[in-house]
């Protein structure tokens, strides 16, 4: 594993995290290459969503250090390690459910577009911002359901909102927190597409159960178990791995 | 949801010109209604028209403001009257000023000058509860109302004790050569500035702040990982209420010409939270709606009977437990009927509706006067009169007819609920089944 810290998109060096004496995460290091889709999985309560929430700034870490770009960013708000470039989604869909999607698209866009808190600007002018957001809906496939209430939409078309409203902002470094959970086979495959898609050039890291997304996406797969990383490499070493196998994989084989 | 639905259209684009003149007809109304109770023959305007009038102004902009808070940001303030009355005592003070020429701004300016008071009000307070939200956000509300009103008794040389502060506003400085001598000049400037007030805040809705005021509401966290700080949405969004509140509150100052405690006080506070949960807080105007019929259930009602707060407080818990979208919400589910042209099949079972709410209306009504009557009223040496009779409340007939209304009224009114709840079911199906 390599150890320099500047090359690395995202950097976790020996990452704990308690939550009261329950130590979740003991001791992780991980290293993301800038570009390359990296998957993170596991047997359930291994600490995969803990990893997303301690990178993404949602808890804050007990002890170690993690990087963005060779940058601490540990201790930072969630909006502070956003606006560095690193943007994640949520495994329970986590939306604006009573505004409309397209208003859901344009709120992830507007702090890219330097609005910050203006309550000076119409909207409805923002000629730039609106095209913007209905290009990303197209992209989507969602522009005939532009003017639902997000909260009304089916769920496939809510997890696609999801992904959406995270990378919408242009961050450089995609969290995924399970993007296929509880979706059909065709959805998963359109929601395989589109992720490949709208992530194209960014670094992705995802949690994800479902093994032929891992394998169909992933260049990199870290396999973490009682919170602690036991393998991280290429598909095909992960899947030859002994001790994966027994944890994980076998597991699921059955 | 009929409400929510709304609000995303509210914050969308202007759609259609329907809506605009809408609400150009309402300010030409706003304007006619002093010439409507004018009385021709001796060539004088209705006294206590124009001040009802004139309050519907004032609290049509602080309700409004109250639902920038409620309704767009999610936030339950407690305490919103601190920033109307503040923006009054610091108008009332304004004027003495003006008065005594050391303050040299026109009278048509003064409301903006209250707004601005109440505005670094709201940066002040602003910076204390921002950090909060939901419960806690609530409770310092409260906290901040309960201190200034407190504060408002205490502190004499800009409360005035409970005397409060008067002011002369005839200032003899206005843009427009107007001395503010007689309450229908005072009503146009309302007006005016009711109308700046309610462009302002539905024109905040569209802009980015208000967008995340609505995305803070709906999902804190989701608005933190788009780069946003909720704390800061919650700060600007409330510093931005309070001023338009001040607005409100300048204008009472005018209206009256004395601002006491109370104009800070919880009672005001919780007329906010009525008004905007009644008219609905799902919508932009719908608080509008309740401002109107606060005003005239607190200027009218209030007349004819010493009960007028129990009906407020009835229809409050009616509102919350049957129509939570408020009577905005109430028109709005009718919405995709009046777009699908298929009003007309609901005329017939409201009809039907009709008749058993006005029995159990005229029942309610009937036991609570009677109860008044037996009490106060005879306290007070009064007599229940009903088109010019007199009823005697000690009688078994009036408790009678009232009962015989209540009761059977509601049984019927229970039927009739449920048969118009199935007509209005295969309604909203068909229309599902026309869309797909």
């Amino acid at each position: 594993m390599s150890l320099s810290t500047t090359t690395a998109a995202v950097s976790l060096r020996d990452v704990r995290k308690n939550f009261g004496p329950a130590e979740i995460i003991r001791g992780v290091n991980l290293d993301i290459r800038e570009g390359e889709r990296h998957a993170m999985i596991g047997p359930n309560g291994a600490g995969k969503t803990t990893c997303f929430n301690l990178i993404s700034g949602r808890f804050p870490i007990t002890s170690g250090g993690i990087s963005l770009h060779g940058e601490r960013i540990d201790g930072l708000a969630p909006q502070e390690i956003n606006r560095k470039g690193l943007s994640r989604s949520f495994q329970i869909t986590s939306i604006f459910h009573r505004m409309s999607v397209f208003e859901n698209i344009r709120c992830a866009l507007l702090w890219a577009h330097d609005y910050r808190y203006s309550f000076w600007s119409p909207l409805w002018r923002q000629k730039r911002l609106n095209e913007e957001a209905e290009r990303l809906l197209d992209d989507l496939n969602l522009l005939s359901r532009r003017d639902l209430q997000a909260g009304l939409l089916s769920y496939a078309d809510q997890r696609a909102l999801e992904i959406g409203i995270t990378i919408a902002g242009g961050a450089t470094v995609i969290l995924l927190d399970e993007p296929t959970a509880g979706m059909s086979h065709s959805e998963t495959e359109y929601a395989i597409a589109l992720i490949r898609r709208v992530t194209e050039g960014k670094t992705l890291l995802m949690v994800e159960h479902d093994m032929r997304v891992v394998f169909d996406l992933a260049d990199t797969i870290t396999v973490l178990v009682y919170g602690e990383v036991i393998a991280s490499g290429p598909p095909a070493e992960i899947r030859a791995n002994r001790a994966v196998q027994e944890a994980y994989l076998g597991a699921l084989d059955e | 949801m009929s409400a929510a639905t709304t609000q995303t259209t509210a914050v969308g684009r202007f759609k259609g010109h329907g809506k605009t003149w809408l609400w150009v007809g309402l300010v030409v109304v706003a304007l006619a209604l002093p010439w409507v109770f004018f009385n021709y023959q001796t060539g004088r305007h209705s006294g206590f028209v124009l001040t009802m009038l004139s309050q519907a102004g004032m609290m049509i902009l602080f309700a409004l403001s109250y639902n920038m808070l409620m309704g767009q940001a999610g936030l339950l303030s407690f305490g919103h009257a601190v920033f109307f009355g503040l923006g009054g005592f610091s108008t009332i003070h304004f004027l003495r000023a003006a008065g005594n020429g050391t303050l040299p701004v026109p009278m048509e300016l003064m409301p903006l000058l209250g707004g601005l008071s109440s505005l670094g009000f709201g940066m002040v307070f602003g910076a204390m509860v921002s950090k909060q939200r939901a419960t806690a956000f609530a409770m310092i509300t409260m906290g901040i109302g309960e201190l200034v009103g407190a504060s408002a008794i205490m502190f004499h040389s800009f409360f005035g004790g409970e005397g409060g502060v008067n002011a002369d506003r005839m200032i003899e400085r206005s843009l427009f050569g107007v001395n503010y001598a007689s309450p229908v000049q005072v009503y146009y400037l309302i007006v005016a500035w009711t109308v700046i007030g309610v462009v302002g805040m539905l024109f905040l809705t569209r802009t980015p702040l208000g967008a995340m005021a609505n995305a803070c509401r709906d999902n804190f966290e989701r608005a933190q990982f788009m780069g946003y700080d909720p704390r800061r949405v919650r700060f600007f969004q409330f510093a931005l209420a309070g001023g338009f509140a001040g607005i409100g509150g300048a204008l009472h100052a005018i209206t009256y010409e004395i601002v006491t405690f109370d104009a800070v006080g919880a009672g005001l506070s919780a007329n906010a939270v009525l008004m905007a949960y009644i008219g609905g807080s799902g919508t932009f105007y719908g608080p509008i709606l309740g401002a109107v019929l606060i005003t005239l259930m607190q200027s009218g009602v209030s007349l004819m009977s010493n009960s007028w707060l129990i009906y407020v407080g009835v229809m409050f818990i009616g509102i919350v437990a049957f129509a939570p979208g408020g009577l905005a919400g109430m028109i709005e589910i009718h919405g995709p009927i009046a777009r699908a042209g298929r009003l007309t099949r609901l005329i017939v079972p409201y009809i039907r509706l009709f008749f058993p709410a006005f029995a159990v209306l005229i029942g309610f009504i009937g036991l609570v006067e009677l109860m008044s009557f037996l009490t106060i009223g005879a306290a007070q040496g009064k007599t229940l009169e009903l088109f010019g009779n007199k009823i005697d409340v000690k009688a078994a007939l009036p408790w009678l007819v009232s009962l015989g209304c209540l009761v059977p009224g509601g049984l019927w009114l229970w039927f009739e609920s449920r048969a118009f709840g199935r007509v209005w079911d295969r309604l909203t199906e068909d229309l599902k089944e026309r869309d797909r």
